[in-house]
């Protein structure tokens, strides 16, 4: 049986109504299970997060807050100049990842610690993360 | 003086882009054939122009010339040729120039090879390429001028991003604008046709190549990418779901769907309005994809430019290039008459199934790419998107498209028999289902989604298997004939087979190192052996050496399996100290297999107590099954567009140079 024009654009139509609608569930699922929060420093210990609650914080490395070469894991301190979070990651850090510059940690608040699960740093001499130009609130003194 | 000669030569461009586009639409409009041949010379002074100038810039960065603005920026005298060359399009301003070199070289090819498309469309078609290129042109001399002089002239340079100084990434951005421009011509032509209000058959012959030839250049490109952040951020991920892979990967999905549609629209005269639209969505799409590049408005660990000005000029094309498109088609489209009826099973619909699929998921990418800007937008709150979405809500379709793929592919046209499709079928799909019970049987752990997608990529290779016995008529003749048949069979369709296994063989390596990468991080001292996996790794110890622009040092690894030494890696840590500052990078170790890669990272070395160095080191190691698997699969990929390209049946000026080689090589058949 081969269809009609109208019938086919009914069964077209219908197609795609199918996919749209696909889509959008799994997309508003995934919306509410993966989305992550980012936030500065000073946010971050005001609100406190649950354990589990996966999270962005992003800010300056401290200078001198760096410390490598303690076993596998690296230290360093995020501050947005009202606040600062000693971060851990086990893994590796980007390459142009240094201090007095900006970063992004993504991973989980646990105990008064950031525990990194992922480390973004600027990508040129130019690049600041944009987040956290926005959330800086003081510049840094002596500049 | 060779600067200014570029900038000049530039300047001339947009004029002749201007004229170029004015003179040719304006004379299809009123029908004066003499205004409208003057799309094909405009376009190749166009290409003239802009290849004219973009050879001034390499000169500039060849000859290391300081008194250029972006020469200073992004080089530097002692850096190797090859990073000279490739500094001219690793920054904004050149990108751009690259850009339009290409979009410049294909209005020059089809007013070079496309002496039999009908003067009309053809004067369209070049004229919409060429208000495109105004567009840009625009955009480089006004905000990103790359000849820009620096007074006075510094002594050396502050040389490129050390992480883009590799050969992966050198030649990344050019296959990707390869296929993103050409898609421009893509669009061109479907805005020619929504011009002139007419699609056919012929039309969609011309349209396909450039489809073809721009989908295989994203591919390559997206591939190049994905290759380069495995080996060169040091953890062996391949893809990130970044804003900016997103904004190359959603072009390739709608460029795929767009390839598929504008077969039906050549075979069998349907799907007309659709395929327009794709052509529309997926050029809009590459638009989109520059502007989240080079606007920076999406946070991104790609993000080597921001600046808002910019960012508004590009927001400005942008919503020109795509509104106009779109309110052009709202208002021509319905004019568009498709004419091939079809049933529900028939190779059409599986056609129509796979755009579906291609632009759900696209849709879903998109959502997931755009989401954190309307979320701060809306309620001011900063959120990203990453992986966890994108495996939730993208992985589903491609499933399906993987369970639908050799069942379409094998559906005949117009009318298909279910019953009869399947029966061809049945042994690939109870092969693939015995391949998925083998890995989970073998696989130690319980994830079930390794044995599904060997599952599926056996299935999608085995079904490119069962259509190629079927062309070849296996078993029902004899050998010979096998043989003769598929040494006839069309390019276009090899092109079909070897793209889709190559889809499997993606899907394979994907699978693989997400569900069994085996991973260890710990400190060690020269001479300590460590277990990873079946395998066992003895570090050696670290030496230091002096390379061209940077000093590095370089850990050394034996590798032994069963006691056998099998592997020998070498990662290192360079220092560039001609940069600004000087810059680190990591250079991971890797021992390429055909079933494994053994990758292994130099962390930072070990102090003790007051800063004494205790000898040993953070080490990192990884194994990453089957992970050349994701780029051989895209060199499959991107060799069947390659290929398919070569079909004379749809070389631009096809029908002419055809009928000579037939006259010429006759006996046909």
């Amino acid at each position: 049986m081969a269809m009609t024009r109208k019938k086919r654009r009914i069964m077209f139509l219908a197609a795609g109504a199918l996919a749209m609608t696909g889509a959008t569930a799994l997309a508003v699922v995934g919306f509410r299970e993966s989305i992550v929060f980012f936030m500065p420093p000073a946010e971050l210990l005001a609100k406190a997060p649950g354990p589990e609650q996966r999270l962005r914080v992003g800010g300056m490395v401290v200078e001198g807050s760096v410390v490598r070469g303690q076993g596998e894991t690296v230290r360093f301190t995020l501050t947005d100049y009202e606040g600062s979070v000693e971060v851990a990651f086990a893994g590796v850090l980007p390459d142009l990842f240094s201090e007095g510059q900006g970063a992004v940690a993504e991973g989980y608040f646990r105990e008064g610690r950031f525990e990194a699960r992922e480390v973004l740093a600027k990508h040129d001499e130019k690049y600041m993360p944009r987040n956290v130009a926005d959330t800086l609130k003081t510049p840094p003194p002596g500049t | 003086m060779i600067a200014e000669l570029g900038h000049f030569a530039l300047i001339l461009a947009f004029a002749v882009s201007i004229a170029g586009s004015v003179a040719p639409l304006y004379g299809a409009h009123r029908g004066w054939s003499d205004w409208m041949t003057l799309a094909t010379p405009a376009a190749t002074a166009l290409f003239a122009l802009v290849c004219l100038s973009f050879a001034a810039l390499t000169w500039s960065f060849v000859t290391s010339d300081f008194s250029v603005r972006l020469v200073v920026a992004n080089s530097h005298s002692l850096k190797p040729m090859i990073y000279k060359i490739a500094g001219v399009w690793g920054n904004h301003e050149g990108s751009l120039l690259l850009w339009v070199l290409m979009l410049a070289l294909f209005g020059a090819m089809v007013a070079a090879f496309g002496r039999n498309i009908p003067t009309g469309l053809k004067a369209r078609a070049l004229g919409v390429q060429s208000l495109i290129a105004c567009g840009f042109i625009a955009f480089m001399l006004f905000t990103s001028n790359p000849f820009e002089r620096l007074f006075p002239a510094p002594f050396d340079g502050a040389d490129l991003n050390p992480l883009l100084q590799d050969p992966g990434l050198a030649f990344h951005p050019p296959f990707l604008y390869l296929g993103y421009v050409g898609l421009s011509m893509a669009f061109s032509f479907a805005a020619a046709a929504l011009i002139e209000g007419r699609v056919d058959a012929a039309w969609a012959r011309w349209v396909r190549p450039w489809a073809l030839a721009a989908w295989a250049a994203l591919t390559v490109g997206i591939g190049l990418g994905s290759w380069w952040a495995y080996y060169e951020l040091g953890w062996g991920g391949f893809w990130f779901w970044d804003p900016v892979e997103n904004a190359s990967f959603m072009p390739w999905l709608a460029a795929i769907a767009l390839l598929h549609s504008a077969i039906v629209v050549e075979k069998r005269s349907s799907l007309k309005n659709w395929t327009i639209l794709m052509a529309i969505l997926a050029f809009s799409l590459s638009l989109l994809g520059t502007f989240i590049v080079r606007s920076g408005v999406l946070d991104s660990v790609h993000a080597f430019a921001v600046d808002p000005e910019r960012g508004v000029f590009i927001l400005l094309l942008l919503v020109v290039a795509i509104g106009g498109s779109l309110a052009l088609y709202a208002w021509r489209a319905p004019s568009l008459k498709s004419e091939g009826v079809f049933a529900p099973v028939s190779r059409e619909s599986g056609l129509i199934l796979n755009n579906l699929l291609m632009m759900s998921s696209c849709g879903v990418v998109f959502a997931g790419t755009m989401a954190p800007l309307v979320r701060e937008a809306l309620t001011g709150a900063k959120i990203s998107v990453g992986a966890p979405f994108f495996d939730l809500a993208f992985t589903p379709f491609m499933v399906l498209l993987a369970i639908a793929l050799p069942l379409g592919a094998m559906t005949p046209w117009k009318r298909g028999d279910a019953g009869k499709v399947l029966s061809k079928l049945w042994w690939a799909a109870a092969a693939a289902l015995g391949a998925g019970a083998l890995v989970w049987g073998v696989q130690t752990g319980t994830s079930p989604a390794a044995p599904i997608a060997m599952a599926l990529a056996a299935w999608v290779a085995l079904g490119v298997a069962a259509e190629i016995a079927e062309r070849a008529k296996v078993g029902s003749a004899p050998l010979a004939e096998n043989w003769r048949r598929l040494a006839r069979a069309p390019r276009a369709d090899w092109g079909k087979w070897v793209a889709h296994f190559g889809l499997g063989v993606t899907i394979w390596g994907v699978a693989a190192i997400t569900a069994w990468t085996v991973e260890d991080i710990r400190v060690a001292r020269p001479g300590e052996s460590f277990a990873l996996g079946a395998y066992e790794v003895t570090f050696d110890g670290v030496t230091r050496a002096q390379g061209p622009n940077y000093v590095y040092e370089r850990g050394e690894f034996h590798v032994y399996r069963d006691g056998v030494q099998v592997a020998h890696v070498y990662p290192e840590k360079r220092i560039y100290t001609e940069t600004r500052t000087p810059t680190p990078t990591t250079e991971a170790g890797i021992d390429n297999g055909f079933t494994r890669d053994l990758y292994l990272v130099l962390g930072d070395p070990q102090v003790g107590t007051g800063g004494v160095p205790t000898g040993a080191w953070a080490v990192r190691a990884y194994v990453k099954p089957f992970a050349n698997w994701i780029w051989g699969g895209a060199i499959l990929m991107a060799l069947g567009g390659c290929l398919s390209l070569t079909d004379r049946r749809y070389r631009v000026g096809a029908p002419t140079r055809a009928a000579q080689a037939h006259a010429a090589m006759a006996p046909a058949e």
